[in-house]
């Protein structure tokens, strides 16, 4: 029998309809790799119980013949979705213990569709970061390893960096993950697996912990194209309760997946050849417009001449938001409450906001009051919304000579945790090639494309049109084939 | 347009006084602006909190369209301008009575633009002429919480059941010059919400409350420094404020110092107002658009759906009263000044009474009556038909108007119908002629005295010889026919 924590989402899924193992086989084998692997730290919180108990309704289901879309897939849930009755802690102190009443949407969607859930994932605090190096419940490790004998601790990507390590070390077969300005890509570029951060409005984003509401949209990762197809399908959908939601119907993705390109035009923006940018990116680059060329696709250049304003404009709008959206924790209706003796309202504020934010979400919040601040209005947050319309235009004139875009998704391939702790802009820079399309709304999606020098992997993205993720699939399952990308790291943990 | 005659007499001479209002009218709908949890008065503490409400991590708000709806009727009703496009904003703000560390309202894009309501004359209160006040705009957001100081001895609590509920502020512009002019404004203000049925007006449940914009100048001078006074909570407090704040203003200013632009408390107890924080210690609110909202887009439809279900307005009704009706300008001002008693009046009307006859009813009876038993309109003991009855047999000539005052009484206290208290009682007036010249003629054989004074020139006992035929007859002879009758007696 196949070890079967080595299938993916599709793989589990369709083994199990045809019987070749239960549902409750699935979720121990799950469920014990991850007691296995603490050594990673993705997991604030497992969940082997609950994952058990989907897999015997799974179980029931297929005897009773009333199986659903993700009937007997265990998958990890990254822990900014508010789960009913399973602590949801954003990853900070100031919501340790938190326990939602609620459901997100996105991750009720999951369950109902059969899913069960092995955990919560760890992530940068409040998702505000591109490491995991924020998280209050510590540093979470990627299972890769470079192969030059160095046993460094390499940064997983973030914010979604739990659900990154947690996949590439088959921990979970497929998780959520969410994207403010690269969240989802540049972890799943960092550990060689597939992430999509659907167009503005697709997932609903009620019950996800706020970081910046015109930005923040859920996602899936995992290992293969068709899995993310699987899992955004159920994640998808119009919801009432989020006025930003998207009124439409939910394609069905999965089995429109095709990798011939023909008659698509693939626009390379000029923009994104960066100073500094390593060779190896730059080669991977390459050959990936030769992979789209012969999935049949014309190759165009163009220009997106914005660009260069995407990342500071990234770092004025989205902690505006959150110094906003971060206010409601303030030790007065639930999570960390610190009230010195003697203390009034205002001191409570402030002991319980310094010790329940770690010093990244404390930066953005500094710098989202200064920027929205009297006398500073204009020159940042006001200028700043400015350039996000022309980024979006600029893509909209690209949309006018191409159907899709691809361009790394990462200047770098995983660094050592550490290496960029210190220095807030050269972690900024990382998110250089996804923050635009996050800017725009627009889907985007990062797929494996090889292994660097040191054997570690590296991502290429594919930007579509609003609304085009089946094109982004597709562009993304055309390389995917051609990549043949197997390599996964070794097992040291 | 006439300026008031309301002047400060400072020891350096007059004063004029500025005025603005900022009106806070809690929307009337059955939920909050951007939840599903109830809006009601007087609940149990958080019991009327949804996790939204609460700011629960996650949670989004959704606007209400029935309260972007009772904003849009009521910006119709003050002939303002109705934005197609508008927009919320943050106004972020650290409070234990604000969940979310914000309040959603609407800074750069309102929902209403300019507009305008125009106060009547009123020369008693120094008003001499009517005027028109502007609008600035109406904005819709949410409220706060409630904070509870009295429950523990250390500790506050707070009450989240008003969170969130949906207030149209109403800014007017500084058109005003009197506490009594103000006054006017907000009573009429009140009684337009009213009409919309936008907002109950109820100022001592706090659904209605005003911040007042007070600043003094000398004729003809730019305006003054404004200070402002927070949440003032009824028409006579408003004008007590404005009073108190302008003649403290004016002692400053004539001792040499200056205003200082700030907030201020109003004290009720004492009517006077103190000083709560100056400009230096504003907050600075960071207001930014609302990530989580849209912009609000209204369609032709929406607002001709609005308009459409405007019922007629306190001055189109006024004004009909008189034109139409006939009813003295003075009784159709009172008649219209509050819907309820227009929506009496004209179930009246609808039972058949005729105008003038029964706005004269309403006005001494009617009104007499509820003053006596403090009750309100709505809670009249008599019904509009029931009313009606008693006035078309006043019409017919079955009841005179004193024997309609009396079946009227008994009414009011048995609850039951005219035509059923005249039968049991036997209070049909009586113009049988034989009958009263008989009354008559003993009267004037018992008062011959009287009679020999009237005979010689004393007519004013004419109305004494009424009254004894009256009493004699039980009050229930016509008196036009004892009046007829009488005169050639006496001949």
């Amino acid at each position: 029998m196949t070890n079967l924590t080595d299938l993916g989402i599709a793989a589990i899924r369709d083994g199990f309809k045809a019987g070749d193992f239960t549902a409750r086989d699935v979720a121990s084998a799950f469920n014990d790799a991850v007691a296995g692997a603490k050594a990673l730290n993705a997991f604030i919180v497992e969940t082997p119980e609950i994952a058990l108990a989907a897999a015997d309704q799974a179980d029931k289901d297929r005897a009773a013949g009333t199986l659903k879309p993700l009937s007997g897939v265990p998958i990890g849930m990254k822990d900014l979705f508010a789960t009913k009755d399973v602590q949801t802690t954003a990853a900070s102190h100031i919501l340790e213990g938190f326990v939602p009443q609620y459901e997100s949407t996105v991750s009720g969607k999951l369950w109902n569709a059969g899913a069960g859930m092995l955990g919560k994932l760890n992530l940068d605090q409040f998702a505000m970061g591109s490491s995991n190096e924020t998280s209050f419940f510590g540093n979470v490790i990627s299972p890769w390893r470079r192969n030059n004998g160095d046993t460094a601790a390499l940064a997983p990507g973030g914010s979604s960096g739990g659900t990154s390590s947690a996949i590439a070390a088959r921990l979970v077969p497929g998780a959520t993950g969410t994207d403010t300005g690269g969240s989802i890509r540049q972890p799943a570029a960092f550990t060689g697996i597939s992430g999509i951060k659907p167009t503005y409005g697709r997932c609903s984003r009620w019950g996800i912990v706020a970081f910046a509401s015109s930005l923040d949209q859920a996602g899936p990762m995992a290992r293969d194209v068709r899995d993310c197809a699987i899992l955004l399908e159920n994640m998808a959908g119009f919801d009432p309760k989020d006025s930003t939601s998207l009124d439409l119907a939910v394609p069905n993705w999965e089995a429109a997946l095709s990798s011939d390109l023909k008659g698509k035009r693939v626009g390379i923006p000029k923009e994104y050849r960066v100073d500094g940018m390593p060779a190896e990116i730059d080669a991977l680059w390459e050959q990936g417009i030769a992979w789209l060329k012969d999935a049949g696709a014309e190759i165009v250049n163009v220009s997106l001449p914005h660009t260069q304003y995407a990342l500071p404009a990234y770092y004025i709008i989205a902690p505006a938001e959150a110094s906003s959206n971060l206010a409601r924790y303030d030790g007065v209706r639930y999570g960390l409450r610190d009230l010195p003796d003697g203390a009034n309202l205002q001191d409570m504020y402030a002991a319980t906001r310094a010790a329940g934010f770690g010093d990244e979400v404390k930066r953005r919040i500094l710098i989202g009051t200064y920027v929205l601040s009297a006398g500073f209005y204009d020159a940042y947050y006001t200028q700043a919304q400015k350039v996000r319309t022309l980024i979006a235009r600029d893509f909209d004139q690209a949309w006018e000579k191409c159907d899709l875009l691809l361009t790394p998704t990462a200047p770098s391939a995983a660094f050592g945790l550490g290496e960029k702790s210190d220095d807030p802009l050269a972690m900024y820079l990382n998110d250089v090639f996804t923050v635009p399309t996050s800017l725009a709304g627009l889907p985007a999606m990062s797929v494996p494309g090889g292994l660097d020098a040191l054997g570690l992997p590296l991502g290429l993205q594919i930007i579509g049109k609003a609304l085009d993720e089946q094109t982004v699939l597709n562009a993304g399952l055309a390389i995917e084939e051609r990549a043949g990308f197997t390599a996964r790291a070794d097992k040291w943990w | 347009m006439s300026e008031s005659t309301y002047r400060i007499q400072g020891t350096t001479g007059e004063w004029e006084v500025v005025i603005g209002l900022e009106v806070h009218a809690q929307v009337t709908s059955n939920s909050k602006l951007f939840s599903g949890a109830a809006a009601s008065f007087g609940a149990e503490p958080n019991t009327q909190v949804s996790l939204v409400d609460a700011a629960m991590p996650g949670m989004l708000p959704v606007p209400n369209a029935e309260c972007i709806r009772q904003a849009v009727r009521t910006g119709i009703a003050i002939d303002a301008q109705i934005n197609r496009w508008s927009r919320f904003d943050r106004k972020n703000y650290f409070y234990a009575d604000l969940p979310q560390g914000y309040q959603i309202s609407q800074l750069y894009h309102p929902l209403v633009g300019e507009g305008h309501l125009d106060i009547d004359a009123d020369e008693k209160a120094g008003i001499l002429e009517a005027k028109r006040i502007g609008v600035e705009r109406i904005h819709v957001e949410q409220d706060a919480g409630k904070l509870m100081h009295d429950q523990h001895p250390t500790r506050s609590y707070v009450d989240l059941n008003r969170s969130g509920v949906a207030l149209m502020e109403i800014v007017s512009r500084p058109d005003m010059t009197s506490p009594a002019e103000a006054g006017a404004y907000l009573r009429k203000l009140r009684a337009i919400l009213r009409y919309v049925g936008s907002c109950d007006g109820n100022m001592e449940e706090g659904s209605m409350r005003a911040d007042v914009n007070v600043s003094v100048r000398r004729a003809g001078e730019e305006l003054g420094t404004r200070t402002e006074t927070k949440n003032v909570n009824s028409v006579r407090f408003v004008m007590q404020a404005i009073e108190h704040e302008a003649n403290r203003q004016v002692d400053v200013l004539e001792a040499g110092g200056k205003i200082v632009q700030e907030t201020r408390l109003f004290n009720p107890d004492t009517g006077t107002t103190r000083s709560m924080r100056s400009k230096e210690d504003a907050h600075d609110y960071r207001y930014f658009p609302d990530p989580d909202l849209l912009p609000l887009e209204l369609t032709e439809a929406f607002v001709e759906e609005c308009r459409a279900s405007l019922l007629e307005l306190p001055d189109a009704k006024r004004a009909r009263y008189v034109d139409v009706l006939g009813i003295s300008a003075y009784n159709a001002a009172v008649l219209t000044a509050e819907v309820e008693t227009a929506r009496w009046f004209e179930a009246l009307l609808k039972e058949g009474a005729e105008a003038k006859q029964a706005a004269n009813w309403v006005m001494s009876e009617l009104f007499g009556a509820l003053n006596r038993l403090g009750k309100s309109i709505e809670d009249s003991p008599v019904s509009p038909a029931q009313a009606a009855e008693l006035l078309t047999l006043v019409t017919d000539g079955t009841l005179s108007g004193s024997l309609a005052k009396q079946v009227f009484e008994k009414m009011l206290e048995t609850g039951d119908s005219a035509g059923t208290i005249v039968e049991r009682d036997g209070l049909k007036q009586t113009s049988d002629t034989g009958a009263i010249e008989a009354v008559i003629a003993d009267v004037l054989a018992k008062n011959p005295g009287q009679l020999e004074q009237y005979r010689s020139g004393k007519e004013a006992l004419f109305g004494f010889f009424v009254g004894q035929t009256m009493k004699a007859m039980a009050g229930k002879a016509n008196p036009a026919v004892v009046n007829e009758l009488l005169k050639k007696a006496l001949g």
